[in-house]
């Protein structure tokens, strides 16, 4: 059998240095430096950037083996519907097609699930949501599978959708879209799961611990708002399509080449349903092209599968766009009530939030979601008195789960809403409002967790507020068409452009939560290749364009001193690597690599005292390596890595672990539920057609705490690119829902900013060090995503005076026209 | 039916075609040339963006048989289109590894091809290097969901400045932080 297009091993070897383009004054001073040029703290060149600019990065969409066949879904008209019966014997006989499998032919599990297996590898009994997968076929035509799609026969007797999610939440009478007596597993006990409520988790402080009413609580404070705040439907909207390609194998297994976050849950979740053993479904990374968090959960994988064990040949699945929209979970859309009470000075005296996330029809990572919603649902503020009652639910409406900043987006957007409103209240600056009651390390969250890592909010506020602000629009003179809202479609001269500036700042937990065992593993070797020491990274992370394999090269560089890396394969034949997700990987698979190449170290250390170059007790911490050589500080260098392995290689693999966290205690919600927390403070600056309803960012300006800069460059993207997807939610990216269908499931009527819709972006970043984290660093790929929506619609509302209280802002609210 | 084209340079038969095929699903699945990419099929990102008679298109909305005859070049078509006609990256591939305007990738092929067709209405015109305004102008059809567009203009800045210049031997020249 042929192999598949190949993933050509990325070789990180003769790093150039990259512009940075981060502004970053050193808060404290660095980490051990590396003297190794492309080590930690540069910005070498990302190791796959020349496949990627050739055209030769094998993405999984670009699979191809000379036998195979292409895979299609059959998905549900119906968001909710009883299955009578179905009907395969049309497209059976088509030419051309050579399976078409239902629920009947899953060989083993007939659910998966990331968290909690409750969804149907096929749909037996019931369809829950409009496109959930019924039936698959394979051909040897991607059209002729489409076509096969065309002649399977379902017999649905059409159920009422449960649309809403707050009456799924609080209606007893309302239906039950996982009916009792379905034979689900047992839920945490912790997670209140009942009726169509898939956790509830209340947080309880202060008063409120005591049993104190809203009313008693609100009569400590001089003023108090309230709000109630909607949150659309965000899209994570990878450019990849969910894609991969399915290789029977002569053991009766098969290998699966795959865009993924993470490799090993998906094997824990395919293998039981195609009832094979965890060693008989072996994965291998496909190129990702992004993820975001739609790649969590599973999409094709087990479909492909299935497929090419029943025909003996490779099987293909590329989703098209429409299809991606109903094959990969959302944002949660969310229905939020707040209220914040304070002093005359501005001291937060309460807060209380209601949560409803809509988790559609499976459950996905509602209930990881809903435990961040409530422990980080109001903000990094210091808030005596605080009542958060946060609810998961499932409805027929499209599943939800991951999305880069998962569950805390939400909150964010209405906590900062909150404060702004409050800040009006008490003719207060919004800044100097937040800094009255700004979070710091040792403040408690509101779950008690103290703050045991630098928190410098206040002066990150400070900073914000004094980047330099962009060039006012001129008064007069000719307009340019192209800077105003709308571009040139604006219909105007500019007479109803008004500019509005807005701040906001986020709190997110960075790496899993809430007592999770959450884990990374690394194998690294080193050996001597044509003369040269050389060293082997490999991991089952998955590199989704973050730039992952360029830091496990750094680290191996910076721990090892030798130039020349190579960075393998993702694949399952080295132990799990946890998610690309929770901004986790530089921590967790980074404190991989690190604690394996301290491993060969001090197996190469050991090599030297044997060779009898230094006593048998001279200690580790006198030796180094450095420049492909073994030093010593007393007396330079000793020994070259060439001339001590010789012709041996040292390989070490470890797994590291981040400290352990607590799960939330059930009915107070108190408990030390995450490991790290990262921020983010944003200043949007816009223009607001007030007449046209359309709005232009003009600037976006970030200030992040990083802990430690790893890569400059690809930190500064991670920056931008988050910004950019939290101006999107802010002002155009929603997923338009009605009657539990889709209406938007296109890249014409879901809008992503382009290039005119994004400003310049500043950045200033701070690196104040986690003394628990790998070099220091904090995760960074989350916390933009919280602080930019609620800057942006600050500034929108500075502008305009509109109370805007649901996301994203549509024209209609602009200009003030009510909807039906 | 069979589709000829001279693709990259080379003259390429693909036999079998189906009359509803795109040429992107000629490119990527009958010619084996898979740089362009599928994000949408649908013309709105721009991903699969080609030369076709050095027009750019979408290779999505083209049907394969409507490039019978023609010549289309392709990101994998773009080395070999260096300023100095050496092999290697051109100056345009080369400056978005440098700037950092590549993550996932999935949307560079698309972009690297419209920055040429920039550049060469631009600074290879003799026209000067294009302004921010003409940048974002240019690459509008083209979305990129991880950068943020920061980085891809840094590139197309730098692309445009080696065009004028030269490329600094030795590798990229250090951009400006800005």
């Amino acid at each position: 059998m042929t192999t598949p297009t190949p993933r050509t091993p990325v070789p990180v070897h003769s790093p150039r240095e990259a512009p940075s383009p981060v502004h970053s004054p050193r808060e404290a001073p660095p980490s051990p430096a590396s003297s190794t040029p492309g080590g930690v703290g540069s910005s070498p060149r990302r190791p796959d950037g020349t496949l990627k600019v050739t055209g030769e990065f094998a993405y999984s969409s670009d699979m191809w083996m000379d036998d195979m066949l292409w895979g299609a879904t059959l998905r549900s008209p119906h968001p909710h519907a009883r299955i009578r019966g179905i009907d395969v014997t049309g497209a059976v006989r088509m030419p051309g097609v050579h399976a078409v499998l239902t629920h009947e032919d899953v060989p083993g599990e007939k659910r998966y699930g990331l968290e909690y297996r409750d969804q149907p590898v096929l749909a037996f009994g019931k369809v829950r949501y409009r496109g959930e997968p019924v039936a698959i076929v394979a051909a040897d035509h991607p059209e002729t599978a489409r076509r096969a799609l065309d002649r399977v026969r379902v017999d649905y007797e059409v159920l009422e959708p449960v649309s809403d999610p707050v009456r799924a939440a609080f209606d007893p009478d309302c239906p039950l879209v996982h009916e009792a007596g379905e034979d689900l597993p047992p839920a945490h006990p912790a997670h209140h799961r009942s009726g169509n409520r898939v956790r509830y988790q209340p947080v309880r402080t202060g008063a409120f611990a005591d049993g104190a009413t809203a009313a008693e609580v609100r009569a400590l404070a001089d003023v108090v708002v309230t709000g109630e705040y909607q949150v659309g439907m965000q899209d994570q909207a990878f450019l990849g399509p969910e894609s991969g390609l399915a290789v029977p194998a002569e053991d009766g297994g098969v290998d699966l080449h795959i865009a993924t976050q993470w490799l090993h849950v998906d094997q824990s979740q395919i293998a039981p349903c195609l009832g094979l053993p965890p060693e008989k479904v072996r994965l291998t990374l496909a190129g990702v092209g992004g993820a975001f968090g739609a790649r969590e959960d599973m999409s094709m994988q087990v479909h492909a599968c299935m497929l090419a064990l029943r025909t003996g040949r490779p099987v293909k699945i590329v989703y098209n766009r429409e299809e991606s929209f109903h094959g990969h979970v959302h944002r949660h859309p969310a229905r939020l009530r707040y209220e914040h009470g304070a002093t005359r000075d501005g001291r937060l005296v309460y807060a209380t939030a209601e949560i409803v996330l809509d988790g559609g029809a499976y459950a996905s990572t509602t209930a990881a979601v809903v435990g961040v919603a409530s422990s980080l649902g109001l903000g990094p503020y210091e808030i005596p008195h605080a009542r958060v009652d946060a609810y998961g639910v499932y409805t027929t409406n499209p599943p939800c789960g991951a999305m880069r900043g998962f569950g805390a987006v939400q909150a964010c957007f209405c906590y900062e809403s909150q404060l702004d409103r409050l800040a009006a209240e008490l003719g207060l600056h919004p800044v100097e409002l937040r800094i009255r009651n700004a979070m710091s390390e040792g403040s408690r969250t509101a779950t008690g967790q103290r703050v045991d890592m630098p928190l410098p909010m206040a002066d990150m506020l400070r900073r914000a507020r004094e980047m330099p602000m962009p060039p006012e629009r001129a008064a007069a003179g000719p307009v340019d068409v192209r800077a105003l809202p709308g571009g040139v479609a604006n219909t105007s001269r500019g007479e109803g452009v008004r500019r509005g500036v807005g701040y906001g700042v986020g709190l997110k937990n960075l790496c899993f939560s809430e007592g999770f065992d959450d884990y990374s593993t690394a194998r690294v070797r080193l050996e001597v290749v044509g003369g040269e020491p050389a060293v082997q990274v490999h991991t089952a992370a998955a590199e989704v364009g973050q730039g992952l394999v360029t830091i496990k090269g750094q680290i191996a560089r910076t721990e090892l001193g030798v130039e020349r890396v190579t960075v393998l394969p993702s694949d399952t034949r080295v132990g799990s690597a946890g998610s690309s997700s929770a901004s986790r990987q530089s921590y967790m698979t980074g404190g991989a690599v690190r604690a394996a190449c301290l491993a060969v170290r001090a197996r190469v250390f050991e090599l030297v005292r044997a060779a009898g170059l230094v006593g048998d007790d001279h200690p580790d911490e006198l030796l180094g390596l450095a420049g492909g050589k073994v030093v010593s500080g007393a007396r330079g260098v000793l020994v070259s890595l060439a001339d001590l392995l010789g012709a041996s290689a040292v390989e070490e693999t470890r797994e590291f672990r981040h400290r352990a966290t607590e799960m939330l205690d059930p009915t107070t919600g108190q408990g030390a539920s995450h490991t790290q927390f990262g921020m983010c403070v944003h200043r949007a600056v816009v223009d607001v057609d007030v007449d046209l309803g359309l709005v232009k960012v003009v600037a976006l300006d970030a200030v992040q705490d990083v802990g430690r800069v790893l890569h400059p460059q690809q930190l500064a993207g991670q920056i931008q690119g988050g910004s950019a997807q939290g101006l999107g939610l802010a002002l155009m990216e929603e997923i338009q829902v009605s009657g539990s269908v889709i209406r938007n499931p296109s890249f014409t009527d879901y809008l992503i900013p382009t290039i005119l819709d994004v400003p310049p972006m500043r950045i200033e970043v701070l690196e104040h060090p986690d003394p628990h984290a790998p070099y220091g660093l904090r995760g960074a790929g989350e916390p933009p995503t919280l602080s930019s929506t609620p800057a942006i619609v600050a500034a929108v509302r500075a502008a305009t005076g509109r109370p805007l209280s649901r996301i994203p802002v549509r024209p209609e609210d602009i200009v003030g026209i009510e909807r039906d | 039916m069979r589709v000829t084209m001279t693709v990259n340079g080379h003259r390429m038969d693909a036999d079998d075609v189906w009359e509803g095929e795109s040429l992107l699903y000629v490119l990527r699945e009958r010619l084996g040339l898979a740089g362009s990419k599928n994000a949408c099929e649908q013309g709105e990102c721009g991903s699969c963006t080609v030369f076709l008679d050095e027009v750019t298109v979408c290779a999505c909305l083209v049907a394969a048989g409507q490039a019978h005859g023609r010549s289309v070049r392709t990101v994998e078509g773009l080395a070999e289109a260096g300023a100095d006609g050496a092999p290697g990256l051109s100056d345009v591939q080369e400056a978005f590894v440098a700037a950092g305007a590549v993550q996932c990738g999935f949307c560079t092929p698309g972009l690297l091809v419209q920055t040429e067709d920039l550049l060469r209405r631009t600074v290879a015109a003799g026209a000067g290097a294009p302004s921010d305004a003409e940048i974002r102008e240019a690459l509008a059809g083209n979305l990129c969901r991880c950068t943020g567009y920061e980085a891809v203009i840094e590139a197309v800045r730098l692309a445009a400045e080696w065009t004028e210049r030269g490329r600094p031997a030795g590798g990229p020249a250090r951009g400006e932080a800005r």
